[in-house]
């Protein structure tokens, strides 16, 4: 096991009273595993990895629970022991690859700052490295790129610089933020088979976060799915897509057009929008857009039930 | 990169170009006003009239008028005041600039160094006591009139508290060659420095801590964290900067505005002879040759300040090498 977490609870205060971010979400990652993170704009998927990152530096956070890196509590340890770990052992991608670099350095030297933030070696031996990870990235050429500045990149280049960087320090835990969202769809299948080929040779395991089922489909052996803040499916990819028990996993994938057969006169859309976290119902979030919605959902939020394939849903437990 | 800068040499030369143009027809093409008089002084005779009219070429067509007084600027440099019978204005200009630059680049020294330090001491505690502190001092350097200041600073190390231990070392009002006595240079120039620095390190010290605070917000900097670079490290490489380019913008303007003579009250309440003064005292007696020499001046100045600002800017930020 190498990254559990436990029960974590994220919230701000605002002026309008405290909001809940996330509510309770708890998972674990084995070595070497792809776990995809699906979920809508605000549903909570990115701050909770922010959380493990140890990157909320907004003061008016409350970070509750627990998040265990190889035993390692991570909730409450100094910053200077989390800093040891960010970008050496933990590694994180963002979305969007246009604005993840600093614009006033090559990216060589951006990738080398990272190596020599965890690593004692001197400059040249920390250039040697980040031409081996540039091609290592399928960077055509590594030597010449290395001298590049961000704006002289495409957005796809820029990616894998990213993902380069990510990968210096040979981290044990990669954290990708809809890494592919910016990017055309040519690129973002090249991103993904490089997803796939980086767990194999750096045995690293991923966090993948998304709002695409179809990227989760391709890449992940677990999938999670968020609303609201809390986790309301969980299970292996076959099991989550062959059986989705939640209604909002069956709407999610309901609403993606089909390839074969008759194609629907309308695509179908989940009715309504996302709850505000400030006026969350009382009981299931997702309870005022559901079609099978009924009283138990109204009065209470449901559990997470289930083994490995588990669902927060009453009408799961009913069936 | 070399190009680059050779056409914006050559814009630079244009700009300038211009702006002699449309100061002399302001000054000898304007309906109705007779220059000759004008530069002639008051009650000039009809004798000295003619002499000038003839010198500066007033009975032929205007491009001659303007390439003769050119020549006298730039070329022959034998422009003379008819004001002040004789007074010779390019080495009046020339002899007050050493004075204005010294005073400027001092005082340019200290306010960058200072507010530098300042704008990040004050982004990194931000909403602290020092931050408040910090900008609360800045806005007081920035409301005080620098002839005010200045004269409280006379008021204190010449007169109340020069023969106490703290100010014995100032020496009197006035400007010395730095070839003749380099000390007496510096001495003399420390607490005109300051005052005229007080005002910009306020200005500057609010407008980087602003700059950074924005940077900071940026997603580089989210990877520069994620990283797992120090907070110190993420500050002066990433956020610094790239704040710096509203710093320098800001830096031209004001330098180049300074050197060209807006130094005028700081050089007023100190007694030193710079372009302000002189620009100040030309205006007063309408000195025609010694303003259009003056105006020329500034402008070259302020032209040349912004092609640095330029250049400045192509070394902080990469995207602009290509374009």
């Amino acid at each position: 096991m190498i990254l559990s977490v436990r029960d974590l609870k994220v919230s701000f205060r605002t002026n309008d009273g405290l909001v809940r971010a996330i509510d309770g979400v708890s998972f674990d990652l084995e070595e070497s595993e792809i776990l995809g993170v699906v979920g809508e704009s605000g549903s909570g998927k990115t701050v909770s990895l922010l959380a493990v990152m140890g990157l909320i530096t907004d003061p008016n956070a409350i970070i509750e629970g627990s998040i265990r890196y190889k035993d390692r509590e991570l909730v409450g340890l100094p910053a200077r022991e989390l800093r040891r770990l960010r970008g050496n052992e933990i590694a994180m991608i963002f979305q969007d690859p246009m604005t993840a670099l600093t614009p006033v350095y090559t990216i060589g030297w951006q990738i080398a700052e990272q190596i020599r933030a965890h690593r004692n070696i001197s400059k040249a031996k920390a250039m040697e490295r980040v031409e081996e990870l540039l091609a290592e990235v399928n960077f055509p050429n590594p030597h010449e790129a290395m001298s590049r500045y961000p704006h002289q990149l495409s957005g796809g280049m820029r990616q894998r610089a990213v993902i380069a960087m990510a990968l210096s320090c040979n981290p044990a835990l990669l954290v990708a933020d809809e890494p592919t969202t910016a990017l055309d769809v040519t690129v973002q299948a090249g991103i993904l088979d490089l997803v796939r080929k980086l767990r194999a040779t750096h045995k690293s395991a991923v966090v993948f976060i998304t709002h695409d089922m179809g990227v989760v489909s391709e890449l992940a052996d677990r999938v999670m799915v968020m609303y609201a803040g809390r986790v309301v499916e969980r299970g292996t990819r076959t099991e989550l897509f062959s059986d989705p028990r939640h209604p909002y996993t069956r709407a999610l994938l309901g609403s993606i057009p089909p390839l074969t057969g008759e194609k629907p006169r309308r695509l179908p859309a989940i009715p309504g929008s996302p709850p505000s976290l400030l006026r969350l119902p009382q009981g299931c979030a997702f309870g005022p857009r559901c079609p099978v919605q009924y009283e138990p959902c109204v009065a209470d939020k449901p559990d997470l039930r289930g083994g490995t394939h588990a669902a927060a849903c009453y009408r799961v437990a009913q069936a | 990169m070399f190009y680059a800068i050779l056409r914006r040499f050559g814009q630079m030369l244009f700009v300038m170009f211009g702006i002699s143009v449309i100061v002399f027809l302001i000054f000898f093409a304007t309906p109705g006003a007779d220059p000759a008089a004008r530069i002639a002084g008051r009650n000039a005779s009809p004798e000295v009239l003619e002499a000038v009219r003839h010198s500066f070429g007033f009975d032929q067509p205007l491009y001659v008028q303007y390439v003769r007084m050119m020549e006298k600027i730039f070329v022959t440099g034998d422009l003379t005041s008819f004001v002040n019978r004789g007074w010779k204005v390019v080495p009046a200009v020339m002899d007050s600039i050493p004075v204005t630059l010294s005073l400027v680049f001092g005082a340019a020294i200290l306010w960058v160094v200072v507010s530098i330090i300042i704008g990040i001491v004050a982004a990194a505690t931000r909403d602290s006591w020092l931050d408040k502190l910090l900008m609360a001092l800045g806005l007081l350097g920035i409301s005080m009139p620098v002839y005010w200041l200045g004269e409280v600073m006379n008021l204190i190390t010449q007169s109340r508290y020069h023969d106490s231990w703290a100010f014995s070392w100032v020496p009197p009002l006035g400007y010395k060659n730095f070839s003749d006595d380099p000390k007496g240079w510096f001495l003399t120039l420390v607490i005109p420095w300051i005052t005229l620095a007080i005002l910009y390190i306020g200005i500057y010290g609010r407008v980087l801590r602003a700059a950074i605070i924005e940077s900071l917000q940026e997603d580089y900097i989210r990877t520069a964290r994620a990283k797992g670079l120090s907070e110190t490290r993420i500050l002066l490489r990433h956020a610094l900067r790239t704040s710096l380019i509203a710093f320098v913008t800001l830096f031209g303007l004001d330098f180049g505005a300074l050197v060209g003579g807006s130094a005028l009250l700081t050089e007023v309440v100190f007694g030193l002879h710079g372009i302000g003064k002189l620009t100040y005292d030309a205006l007063q007696n309408l000195d025609l040759p010694m303003i259009m020499a003056t105006v020329m001046y500034a402008s070259m100045f302020v032209v040349i300040a912004n092609a640095v600002v330029d250049f400045v800017y192509i070394l902080l930020d990469p995207r602009l090498r290509t374009s």
